[in-house]
């Protein structure tokens, strides 16, 4: 049996809340830093803003099966509408704060939003901008009254007056708000999470509250979530994500919830809060671990020394000590001696002293990344979700967790994979439909449930899903091999040296990669060695760069061997272009992704050299620069060829016994 | 932000603010008569006269060495004219300090940015507060007794007005190492923190890019609206002096060209002639 189901009738989240403010009224429910200071509200407080709120919203006119939109920064009063909303039988639809007034008319006019709550003047702002396109929506509600106090219009209320009218409201009717709430049930509508949409209008992914919470609760319990746990909500609130970890797993278990003073103090606020529960895209981990790093750098020889001694014990047996094997007494000695003094002051300074458990997910991390904060006994696991799935699709389970899979299936979810090598999966948490587009839904759902993702993937020998690239980009060799560019690519990137790199071997007999060297890493490296450069174009010609490179793609291809699977797809030649791939010049995406036909087209005559076993090639390619002028960048390159190795896993297992 | 860090004024506007931009002033804060002011032989200021209303957003234009920043000098009491007399709040002022100015309400910020570079930016705030604290040396030296009450109930202030000129994520980082643009806006957070009724800018928005600008006007916007703070600002951006003051006087040479709301100003020939310049 499910395990909403077990909880007595808490099927939803205004339910949840009332038993929240019941069994722990003194508990700490939300914070928000503000005026410089953490303030608190406990279940018991939060029940009231939102008993409240949601009385003023029904004599403002709010009706069952209402949609309302949320617009800002994650806040306590935006989280508490969520909450409101669906005590009164309707649906909030967050929004992503960031986007413009013309990306936001399409979600307000697609979900039919009668009511909207917006953060500040911004916000209102750009609503005013599109209210006449968006014939549904009929009321504007305002959080921060700053530089309000001359809109006159009279659909604007502010919050304040809303909860106010509303506490008068509930006077009158002191019966009304429990009611409303009883009238819902687990298979309602609880949210729309519109997905960001890469390709053509976002989908508005409709979730109900079986879904949210069977998967929050699932997974809090495979992770032992307490009410104890502390979170950070910095992430965008129209993210399913935050949404889960954030709203429903703060219900669900009853923790704390906290906001992030602004945007740009998220890094200090999190040291001060120091949360137990913690989640951040691979680029944020990444972020960190450069600054420590630069820091380092400055830092005095002798500090420096003491750091990098005990970071390397710590990746020595950092790791084993938090899968829990077996380490001699010696290491474990040395190992607490560096947490007294540089793994526990680190971790201090980072907000990380109190995790239990942090993810990450989105795109692959870097393995010398995810391996830095394991082995200072963080214990940072990744996750494989979709908005679909209401996130949870895979897991690593404590005790397994490998740099390079996604996990384990999550409880009561099924994986499969397609034919075609898509993964495709079933659980509770499955979304309902996208609204109002049934065709989609057909597309993306089966009529037995099962989703597919659009995700390549494959499970390994231990059992671990391993996502590899997205499934139409993935191809074959000629031989028949499968071959998965950004796999091959990620595993390039995560050599500091290597900023760009784009594989082919779709169709073809074996696979050629283009690489692009980051200026910032060469740069510095360059200027260590008396490399003397005066371009990009100079520098990625210099024969040093070139074996250089080289040598990191010979890791590549030692680390392709190892997996039977992908073997063959090692990369034999390989070229470093004279220019930056540029989103001006089209070939990468303004969020900086690969556009694969596009730089196929026009380096065609660099792809044709490789292939046909040039040892250099001619180039000439257009490009624009800053201002929209255009100019022609030509030279030389020289085409490199890498080692293979064509012996699948087994030596490598042997190696490593 | 709530109303307790109003000066009491409230904005006198009469009639509404907004896209018409034709806000009305009635009661005058501050009248200058006749000013001259010179160093030596040089004839810094000549025969000024203007007025700045309460509430209004007041403007001070005009070509390099023409006299402004010695106008908001005059102003504030660091420089003593010899001739002409100045009203403030229906008094007529003689001989006064710049600490003098400050406790009557008159706050400024400089054209080059003269903090305290080697403090954190809420210290410098906080400085702001220094004539509105009661507890003398000892008891602050001691952090201590009535003093940390009192020191609780300004950085409570402050914080509102960190808040307000969102500069929370640098709260604690020393001044010094700021990007310009926003050591201005900490230069702004501490004339506020004194709660000013008359606020001079001397260039607020000088050395900026496109995007500061447009903060700084919003929130030179939102003091006035919000604070119902008086502002009287020099400014050599005239998109920026168009689009954001009431009034605004022009100054050449010493001398008052023209005096009167943004448009009448823009087609002065005058003014045209001596500083905006004609279109080629």
């Amino acid at each position: 049996m499910s395990p909403a189901a077990g909880d007595a009738g808490l099927d939803t989240f205004p339910k949840l809340l009332l038993h929240h403010a019941r069994v722990r009224p003194e508990r700490p429910a939300m914070r928000e830093k503000d005026f410089g200071i953490w303030q608190t509200w406990t279940w018991s407080q939060v029940a009231e803003e939102i008993r409240a709120l949601a009385c003023g919203l029904a004599e403002l006119g709010f009706r069952r099966g209402d949609r309302i939109a949320i617009i800002g920064d994650n806040r306590p009063r935006l989280y508490w509408t969520m909450c409101a909303a669906q005590a009164l039988g309707g649906v909030p639809v967050p929004l992503y704060q960031d986007s413009v007034a013309t990306e936001m008319a399409f979600v307000l006019d697609h979900a039919e939003v009668r009511f909207a709550v917006a953060e500040d003047q911004e916000q209102v702002d750009k609503l005013l901008e599109i209210k006449d396109r968006c014939p549904t929506l009929e009321r504007i509600v305002y959080d921060d009254v700053r530089g309000m106090r001359n809109y006159g219009q009279d659909f604007l209320s502010a919050y304040e007056r809303v909860v106010e009218a509303g506490r008068a409201y509930d006077r009158a009717n002191p019966d009304f708000f429990q009611a409303e709430i009883a009238k819902g049930s687990g298979g309602d509508v609880s949210i729309f999470c519109y997905t960001s949409g890469t390709t053509g209008n976002p989908k508005g992914v409709v979730l109900t509250f079986d879904n949210i919470l069977i998967t929050a609760r699932n997974a809090a319990e495979m992770e032992g979530l307490t009410e104890k746990e502390e979170m950070l909500a910095y992430l965008p609130m129209a993210w399913v994500g935050d949404h889960i970890f954030s709203y429903a797993q703060s219900y669900a278990v009853g923790f704390c919830c906290s906001c992030p003073e602004s945007g740009a103090t998220v890094m200090e606020d999190l040291r001060e809060l120091g949360p137990s529960y913690f989640f951040a895209p691979p680029r944020i981990f990444e972020n960190i671990l450069t600054q420590v790093m630069i820091r380092m750098e400055d830092a005095a020889a002798f500090k420096r020394r003491f750091f990098h001694f005990f970071m390397d014990h710590a990746r020595k047996w950092g790791i084993r000590l938090l899968n829990g094997q077996s380490v001699p007494l010696g290491p474990r000695l040395v190992y607490w001696l560096g947490n007294l003094l540089v793994y526990g002051p680190l971790k201090n300074t980072l907000g990380f002293s109190n995790i239990r458990l942090a993810y990450t997910a989105g795109e692959a991390i870097g393995p010398d990344i995810f391996d830095f904060y394991r082995s200072l006994g963080i214990n940072l696991k990744q996750l494989y979700g979709s908005t679909e799935a209401s996130v949870f699709i895979a897991i690593q389970p404590d005790g397994e967790v490998f740099a390079d899979t996604a996990g384990k299936p999550a409880p009561q979810v099924e994986i499969r994979i397609a034919e075609n090598g898509e993964v495709q999966f079933r659980s509770p948490g499955v979304f309902r439909e996208y609204y109002k587009a049934p065709d989609a839904t057909a597309e993306a759902k089966t009529p037995d449930g099962w989703v597919m993702t659009g995700d390549a993937g494959l499970f390994d020998e231990r059992g671990h899903l391993k996502i590899i690239d997205r499934a139409k980009d993935v191809g074959r060799l000629t031989d028949g091999s499968m071959f998965a560019p950004k796999y091959i690519e990620n595993k390039l990137k995560f050599f500091p040296n290597i900023k760009e790199a784009v594989a082919f071997g779709h169709e073809r007999d074996y696979v050629c990669a283009f690489v692009n060297i980051d200026l910032g890493a060469m740069g510095s490296w360059a200027e260590r060695h008396n490399v003397a450069y005066g371009s990009y174009q100079e520098l990625a010609a210099h024969p040093q760069v070139g074996q250089i490179i080289k040598g990191h793609v010979e890791q590549v291809n030692r680390d392709l061997a190892a997996d039977p699977q992908l073997a063959g797809t090692q990369i034999r030649r390989f070229l470093i272009l004279h220019k930056e791939l540029d989103p001006d010049d089209g070939e990468l995406t303004r969020t900086r992704k690969v556009r694969r036909r596009i730089v196929a087209e026009r380096y065609d005559s660099l792809i044709q050299a490789m292939y046909a076993g040039d040892p250099s090639v001619h180039a000439s390619i257009e490009v624009t620069f800053e201002d929209g002028r255009k100019g022609r960048l030509e030279g030389d390159l020289e085409i490199i060829e890498a080692a293979t190795y064509p012996d699948s896993g087994q030596t490598a297992r042997q190696a490593a016994e | 932000m709530s109303a307790q860090t109003s000066t009491g004024a409230g904005t006198q506007a009469i009639g509404a603010a907004g896209a018409s931009g034709a806000r009305v002033f009635e009661e005058v804060l501050l009248e200058v008569r006749n000013i001259s002011l010179s160093f030596g032989g040089v004839k810094a200021l000549t025969e000024i006269s203007f007025d700045i209303r309460k509430g209004e957003i007041r403007a001070i234009i005009g070509p390099n060495g023409a006299g402004k920043t010695s106008m908001l000098n005059v102003i504030n009491g660091f420089y003593h004219p010899q001739e002409g007399t100045i009203t403030y709040k229906g008094e007529v002022r003689r001989q006064m300090r710049p600490y003098q100015a400050a406790k009557q309400g008159i706050a400024r910020t400089f054209q080059n940015v003269a903090l305290f570079k080697g403090m954190s930016t809420l210290d410098n705030v906080m400085t702001g507060r220094l004539l509105k604290m009661r507890t003398n040396l000892f008891w602050q030296a001691l952090y201590w007794g009535p003093n940390l009450k009192e020191e609780i109930r300004h950085r409570e202030f402050c914080e509102h007005i960190i808040d307000f000129l969102e500069i929370q994520a640098i709260r604690k980082t020393p001044v010094g190492r700021l990007p310009y643009g926003l050591q201005k806006r900490v230069e702004l957070a501490r004339a506020l923190a004194m709660e000013p009724e008359l606020l001079l800018l001397d260039e607020p928005m000088a050395g900026m890019n496109v995007e500061e600008k447009e903060d700084m006007c919003r929130f030179v916007l939102d003091v006035n609206e919000e604070f119902g703070t008086t502002i009287a600002l020099i400014e050599h951006d005239m998109g920026v002096v168009m689009d954001i003051s009431d009034r605004v006087v022009v100054l050449d040479y010493g001398r008052k060209l023209a005096d009167g709301p943004p448009d009448e100003v823009r087609s002065d020939e005058a003014v045209i002639k001596a500083y905006l310049g004609v279109g080629h």
